[in-house]
This record gives structure tokens, sequence and C-alpha cells, in this order.
């Protein structure tokens, strides 16, 4: 099936993709109109801070949100639209084609069931294996993400495992069935920067085997640095800025964006003690009451208030070759180098 | 698994200080309030007073008169009602085995009905029948069981007998077999009916309520959201993720509410006139029998013990995490 979706055609498409949920002071705007695709083989880095959507929208995509939550849009696997698929489709999906690593793996784990039955589980589900066989298929799994001693470590309970041999584990599951799409959320969060780098070894070394399409949510930007092709950055729900690793890194056009980076400590600039870390003034707005005009304008230092920036919602537009940037001043953005610090 | 043994007979050997001290205290007390030999003292016959004095060591002090009666009790005798003179060993097993036939069916029951509405009520958090079952099980909690006895009995047995013009009541509310009757058969299910409804509706009631908040903890928990991201079917999750997991604290909490059901079935037994245990309880406390009162709290006491190691020891065998310490 997979031979014939060609490198350029998406493996995953979302478009419009909005999710709110209904609270007692009215909707909660968890994910606004969010657009991208995912190539055959390719790694997109969704970036945001906690509560820009990152985590809703993966399980929009899954099919998991609770029932309380209206979704609208679209999201296409292969071709095949997800949203309002049964939960039966969705059960035959889930974990073959699309899978998930989540963040916090312990908890994540069953703490009643050993490692090696959940890894089990997960290819017992989609495969037709039994006893041994599927025992074997487990092994061999654990052995694949890097865990030493497999046929032991089966028989072994989460908590015996240490933080990342758990996320280890969690990918195990996850690629049980060669999923054609991985979504990782927050994969490496909890864990040391060693133990955060061997995840992501694991992670790339997947992806060159199977070619997976992998999502991976972070709010890590060194993390993306490192793994990704291309890169969304949500904020409030909305992304405000899309492009390759080196256009976000280098060639930013917004100015959230550009207050992540430079938030960022720098090896290659001396810092005195009297410095500080640069930090985007502000919170993050309640996505109840989200502000006027653009979500961000009210911590922004390029705002012109009043005007364009609390009186329309910034279009995503195109600033470059496949480059987006939701923002009324995206062209000025861009030269205004010095402004940031 | 030599970690689940090791932590087995750790919980063993805690339990027997335990038992040993509370069965010193209980003695103590017990001694204390009454004089075993009261009876006699009324008959004014000296000779016999003192007989029982030596017999139970009642001159010596309180630790010499518990290890008296410890070692008579090792060796089968543990005395002799002054109420009904007949020996405790037989009395106390016998209301004994009333007390465990309630419990079993009360227990058995409640399980069931329990763990299945608390299951329906979480995964239909809000519905008409899980705010239904929420009403119900207020009000079985609220409801005093010797008023919900009475209310059963007229409704449930005495109405129906003159509504349908019966020669006797579809179920009967007095002991647990009528004249001769023996065995488990029909009339002995007839019996049990009344009596195991009036025990089981506030046990279900308390154990549904836990289960339910039990089962919407893990429902939310990070490990079922992941099996249902691995695309297991939503039947399995409930059962081999959710309800595996929300099994662990009522298990727990079961076990221990079992133990203290040995002796706390007063108001069921007077009602329905079962000479179990509570029934025993009463009488020889109103008599003053202290020799069964000895005997019969640190069996209760003995019980709340068992059931407390088990509880342990199930929570160990459920939860792979506890066994570790």
């Amino acid at each position: 099936m997979s031979e014939t979706v060609s490198a350029a055609e998406p493996m995953l498409e979302v478009s419009e993709l909005t999710v709110d949920f209904p609270t007692d002071d009215g909707l909660l705007h968890a994910v606004n109109h969010v657009t991208f695709g995912i190539a055959r083989g390719e790694t997109v880095g969704i970036v945001g801070e906690s509560g820009s959507g990152k985590s809703v929208m993966s399980m929009a995509i899954m099919g998991l949100l609770p029932k309380s939550a209206r979704v609208t849009g679209s999201v296409k696997f292969r071709g095949q639209e997800l949203l309002g698929a049964s939960e039966r489709d969705f059960e035959r999906i889930r974990g073959s084609e699309i899978a998930m690593v989540f963040q916090d793996a312990l908890a994540s784990l069953n703490p009643v069931h050993t490692v090696g039955a959940q890894v089990a589980e997960a290819v017992a589900i989609h495969q037709e294996l039994k006893g041994s066989e599927l025992r074997n298929a487990a092994i061999e799994l654990l052995d694949v993400v890097g865990i030493a001693n497999p046929s032991a470590r089966f028989e072994q309970y989460p908590h015996e495992f240490s933080g990342g041999m758990r996320q280890r584990a969690m990918i195990a599951m996850a690629i049980a069935n060669d999923p054609a799409v991985l979504i990782a959320d927050e994969p490496t969060t909890a864990l040391d920067v060693t133990i955060q780098a061997q995840v992501l070894e694991v992670l790339e070394r997947i992806q060159e085997r199977t070619s997976t399409s992998i999502m991976l949510i972070t709010h890590d930007l060194g993390v993306v640095a490192g793994v990704a092709d291309s890169v969304m950055v949500m904020y409030a729900g909305s992304q405000v800025e899309r492009g390759s690793v080196e256009d976000i890194f280098y060639e930013s056009r917004h100015p959230y964006t550009k207050g992540l980076l430079a938030s960022l400590p720098r090896m290659d600039r001396r810092m005195n003690k009297s410095d500080r870390l640069h930090q985007i003034e502000g919170q993050p707005p309640s996505l109840v009451f989200l502000p006027t005009g653009c979500a961000f304008h009210p911590r922004c230092a390029f705002a012109e208030t009043p005007g364009a920036c609390d009186g329309e919602v910034p279009a995503l537009r195109v600033v470059g070759d496949g480059h987006y940037s939701a923002c009324h001043f995206a062209d000025r953005i861009g030269s205004e180098e010095g402004a940031m610090s | 698994m030599p970690s689940m043994l090791t932590y087995i007979s750790r919980r063993l050997l805690f339990s027997i200080p335990v038992i040993l001290v509370a069965s010193f205290l209980l003695f103590w007390m017990v001694r204390s309030t009454f004089d075993p030999c009261v009876k006699l003292r009324a008959s004014k016959d000296v000779e016999a007073v003192a007989r029982c004095e030596t017999r139970l060591h009642l001159n010596d002090p309180i630790p010499m008169q518990y290890l008296g009666w410890a070692n008579d009790a090792v060796h089968g005798d543990l005395g002799q009602s002054s109420r009904t003179n007949e020996e405790v060993s037989a009395m106390v097993p016998r209301a004994l085995w009333y007390t465990v036939q309630l419990i079993f069916w009360g227990v058995l029951i409640s399980a069931f009905a329990a763990v299945a509405l608390g299951v329906y009520s979480a995964l239909k958090q809000y519905s008409v029948l899980d705010y239904t079952f929420t009403g119900a099980s207020f009000v079985g909690l609220a409801m005093p069981p010797f008023w919900f006895g009475l209310i059963a009995i007229e409704l449930l047995a005495i109405m129906p007998k003159q509504w349908l013009g019966l020669d006797e009541p579809l179920f009967y509310f007095v002991g647990l077999h009528s004249g001769a009757e023996k065995g488990f058969g029909a009339d002995y299910a007839r019996h049990l009916v009344l009596p195991v409804m009036t025990l089981t509706v506030q046990i279900i009631a308390s154990w549904s309520r836990f289960q339910r908040s039990s089962m919407l903890d893990v429902m939310s928990a990070d490990y079922v959201r992941t099996a249902r991201a691995k695309g297991v079917p939503r039947r399995d999750v409930v059962v081999h993720h959710a309800l595996r997991n929300a099994l662990v604290p009522l298990v727990t909490v079961m076990a221990l509410d079992i133990g203290a059901l040995f002796g706390g079935l007063i108001i069921t037994e007077t009602i329905f006139s079962i000479p179990g245990m509570g029934q025993l309880f009463v009488r020889s406390l109103q008599a003053g029998d202290a020799e069964v009162l000895v005997v019969w709290t640190v069996v209760t006491a003995g019980f709340i013990v068992v059931f407390n190691l088990l509880a342990d020891v199930l929570y160990g065998v459920m939860d792979p995490r506890v066994r570790v310490t």
C-alpha cells in the first residue's frame, strides 16, 4: 500500500483543524485552524509552550479526545478522512498505521502488567501472532529500541525500568506494527540530556529503517534543531509560523518564534553574571478569552495597537519557499534583526 | 516469585505480635469488667468460689492470669459459659458458622453487584442510571439496617403472604432453616434472602461508590490512553487495563470490611433471629458471661488481623510495585 504513495505526497494531511471544549466560562479554543502535512519519512517538529494546543492536536488526529470536544476541519491519512471515522476504524488505524509515544513513560505504562506483556499486546492487536512467536516478536522489538538483555527485561514491570528504558519500551510498543506515522508527544522531556540524545537516536534509526513519518511535539528547540526537517510553531492553539528548520532558526518571520529563539542560552555568546536570558514578557492568554486580533499581540514588542494587531486575526501567509508566517508585519520582522535583544 | 514469598512471610510475622498484644489487652479489659465467678459468689458456697478462683488464677496478677488462660486455650480449653454452662469451645464455632454463612453470601453478592454498578457508573458518568445508582446508594448508606430489615420483612414476606393468601411466606425471617430442615436447598435459600439483602444493601452502597471513583481515576490515567493509542478495543481497555488497576484499592477495602463483619452483624442477626456471633455477643454481654466474652473478643480481633493480613497480601499480589518494600 505504501509503495503507491510518492515521497512528495503527504502521508498525513491536516487542514483547518479546530478543537473547542465547552467549559462553564464558554468555549475553550484549544486548536484553531491548523493546517500542515507530513510527507513520508519526514520529521515535523511542533513547537510551543504548555497549553499551546500541541498535545490536543495530536489527540485529535488519533481520535482520542473526550466526547465533549468539538473537532472540525479535516485530518487525512493516505487520503482517507479520519475525522468522524467510527471507533472501530480508529482502532484499526491506531497502533498499526499511526502510533504514539507519550511524554511520561512511567505513567503511560500500565503498572500491573509486565513491559513484555504490554509490548506483546501492541503486536497481538494488529498481527496474527501467538505464543512463543508473539513473545519473540516482542523481545525483538525491545532489542531494536536498544534495551539490553531483552528476554529478561520482557518479564519485568515498568517500575523496574529506568526512565530512559521506559521511554524505549514506549517506542517499542509504538513501532510494533511499523506505523506510517509516529506521533511523539514530548518523548524526551523528563529525561537527562544524555538519555534524551539516545532516545532521539533510536527514533532516527527507526525512521531510517521504515521511512516512518514523525511528528515530534516538543517545547525544546534544541531537540527540534537536531532531528526535524520542518518546524511548526504554535501559540495559543494557532500556528504562528511554519517552515524548514533553516527558515525557522535563521530567518524567522514571526516575533513569537524570534522571542523563543532569543530566550535560548547560547554557547557562542559570552554572558556576564549580570546578563539575563531574554524572556517573552507576560503570560500565555486564556484559551477561553483569547485576545482580539493576533493572540500574541499583548506580549509582542512589534505590535501596533490600536491597529491591525488587535483588530484582525493574521492569516498564515507565504513569506518564502515553504515558509509561512501568521504576522501582519512578517515582511518587516525579518529585517529588524537587532530589535529583539 | 521469591520476592512475593518474602513479602507474605514478613507480613505474617508482623501479625503475630499484633494478635498477642490484642489478646492480652482484651483479656485484661474483660477480666477487669466482669467477674467470671459471680454466679458462685451469689450461691454463698465458699468452697466452690475458691475452686473457681484457683481454676481461673483469679488471685494472681493479670499477666499471670493471661498466661494461665492462654495456656488452657492452646490446649483446647476455652472455659465454660456461666450463662449456659456449655463449653465455650463449642459455642463460639457454632455461632461463627451462622455468621460465616451470612458473610459468605452477602460478600459474594455485594462484590459482584458493587463492581458491576461501579464500573457502569464510571463508564456512563452523569447518565440517568449513574444518578439513579448514586441516589440509591445514598439511601442505602443512610438507612439503618434494622429499619431496612423490618421494612423488607413487611413488604417481601408478610404483605405478599396476605395478598396472595399463602400458607407460608415467600421468604422466611426466622433463623436459617425451618424445623427439621437441613442443607442448602430451597428452604435455606428462602431463609437467606431477607437477612442477606439487609446485609448487602449497605455494603453494595459503599463498595459501588468506591469502585466508581476508583474506576473514574484509572479511566483518565495515562496508561489507559496508551492502551487506546495502541488500538486496544474498548472492552479490553476497560477490563484488562482499567478494571485490573481499579480493583486494587477496592480489594483492599473489601478485605478490611469483611474482617470487621465477623463481629458486626449484631442488628441483622437479631432481627432475623440468627444465632450467630452478633447474637452471642449481645446475650453474653447482658449475662456478664466473662469466659465467652474473652474468647469472642479475641476471635473477632483475630479475624480483623487475618483479613488485614489478607488485604496486604492481595495488594502485593495485584500490584507488583508493592512487593518491593
